[in-house]
């Protein structure tokens, strides 16, 4: 046992973790940022707005992560020379971030829009009424509601984005899958407890996520 | 109620059947008509599945080991094991030996048994064919190097070489990603095993790509076998013999053709480990 506490004291496990959590908070904020966007064109009254919305949200929610991140560092980056930072690694970070954002997006368009569809439609009627258009009856009355009443599947959606975060490894970041192989590749003898350690890790990162967004969604539901 | 009683015997019944093929599932394994084999699908040269063939080095060797162990062609059953899975693998029994660049390291020896070793290779670096300038670790300084996440190789390069962050290392989840990248560009040399790197280099067959030849670590590959097993001495006499009788020659030559690559000479065909009582 305490064998395996001097391999884990070898490691830097919590340095690994961190990354993760820098990959989780800056993809959720773009993420969160272009699925708002998104969510705005599919209930928008332009017809190409809403096709052009859906069409992405079908496009990236059916394509798996994985795809999407090895296009990011065998595609966007040799070939199309994207790139985000003069230093080397730090590149792979933001283009972990880009493909982590862009798949995202498409789940927090749909967990806002179904908060929308919790908003009953006199609301809209009553500020259309009122003489307000689209955007600022989005913005005044339609949003705010509908982010009250999303709080849960947007949870939900950040919890899968924190897990995903995983997928980072793919693309050469640093994280604590990588990590993780490393300590099973020199460590032979402790496989089981190295898993677990980190299986143990993402428990204790998710589970106040998910305790937050279940007190906020029943704090701030709209009561009707 | 009768009814209910009737379901609920048939259901034991049934559950009983499928409990009883799980017990000899497992017994078959041991049985002695067929020897499972974990080996790399994905590494040519060593451990790589074409289809339905399996080819390489490594299967090379577990084939002749096989036929001296007294199995036929038709009773192994390759299995992939991939690095992160050997040791669990051999531990629950789902393999009988494991021929997949396995390194003999003393973490591994402490839960499985190895024999062998059957090849001795060594940390070295892939570059483009018209590449002068990397001779070796040192000369990387400013250059970018692929290797796979969370190997080794990876590991010594970034702690033992990368000292002032001057080398721009790239993971990637398997070769082939690195050598797409090499021959993109982005990257100036792969670093892994000797050998491994030969395999691709033969794969590309252009001969676009050269092994640089000044390996930096001894990596001892053994046959990784369960732990207690019986089958060590009998595997070591297997490896003698296809020292002595050319076969592992040949073996490493079909591997690496056209590469022009030599193992190193001092310590191959290696020295065997005697077995644990």
């Amino acid at each position: 046992m305490s064998d395996f506490l001097d391999v884990l004291t070898n490691y830097d496990i919590l340095g690994a973790y961190w990354v993760n959590i820098q990959l989780a908070f800056f993809s959720a904020v773009f993420a969160l940022l272009l699925g708002l966007v998104l969510a705005m064109m599919r209930i928008s009254p332009v017809p190409s707005l809403r096709g052009f919305g859906a069409s992405y949200v079908n496009l990236m929610r059916n394509t798996p992560l994985t795809v999407i991140v090895v296009f990011a560092i065998l595609v966007l980056w040799p070939i199309f020379n994207v790139s985000f930072s003069d230093n080397f690694n730090q590149n792979f970070f933001w283009l972990a971030v880009l493909s982590l954002s862009l798949y995202h997006a498409s789940f927090f368009c749909e967990a806002i829009r179904s908060g929308v569809n919790t908003v009953p439609v006199g609301q809209a009627e009553a500020a259309r009424a009122i003489g307000l258009s689209f955007l600022p009856a989005a913005r005044l009355v339609i949003m705010p509601q509908a982010f009250r009443g999303a709080i849960a599947p947007l949870g939900n959606t950040l919890i899968a984005l924190i897990k995903n975060t995983t997928v980072a490894a793919a693309a050469s970041v640093a994280e604590v899958s990588i990590l993780m192989r490393e300590m099973i590749e020199s460590n032979g003898n402790y496989v089981i407890p190295i898993f677990l350690t980190i299986a143990v890790g993402f428990v204790i990162l998710v589970i106040p996520v998910g305790m937050l967004t279940t007190y906020l969604s029943q704090k701030l539901a709209v009561s009707r | 109620m009768r009814t209910t009683r009737h379901t609920l015997m048939a259901c034991a019944a049934v559950s009983a059947l499928f409990l009883a093929g799980c017990s000899s599932d497992e017994s078959t394994t041991q049985d002695s008509d067929s020897l499972t084999i974990g080996i790399k699908f994905d590494q040519p040269g060593l451990g790589f599945k074409d289809g339905e063939t399996y080819t390489g080095f490594d299967v090379d060797v577990a084939k002749y080991v096989a036929d001296k162990l007294g199995y036929t062609e038709d009773q192994i059953e390759f299995v992939e094991a991939i690095s992160a899975n050997r040791e669990t693998m051999l531990e629950g029994d789902q393999v009988d030996m494991i021929f997949a660049t396995y390194s003999i390291t003393e973490e591994r020896d402490q839960v499985v048994d190895f024999a062998g070793p059957y090849f001795v290779a060594g940390q070295d670096l892939l570059v483009r064919a018209d590449d002068m300038d990397i001779t070796g670790p040192e000369s990387l300084s400013g250059k970018n190097l692929c290797s796979v996440s969370g190997s080794t190789s990876a590991q010594r390069v970034k702690d033992t070489y990368d000292t002032g962050s001057e080398i721009n290392l790239v993971e990637q989840p398997g070769y082939s990603e690195c050598l797409s990248l090499l021959t993109g560009g982005q990257v100036d040399a792969v670093t892994t095993d000797d050998i491994i790197l030969a395999g691709l280099a033969a794969e590309e067959g252009s001969g676009a790509m050269k092994v640089v030849g000044n390996p930096f670590s001894e990596e001892r590959y053994g046959v990784g076998i369960p732990e207690g097993s019986d089958q060590c001495t009998a595997i070591n006499e297997a490896l003698t013999e296809m020292f002595d009788d050319g076969s592992w020659q040949e073996a490493i030559d079909a591997a690496t053709d056209g590469t022009g690559f030599v193992p190193n000479a001092d310590l191959n065909p290696p020295t065997l480990v005697e077995c644990a009582a």
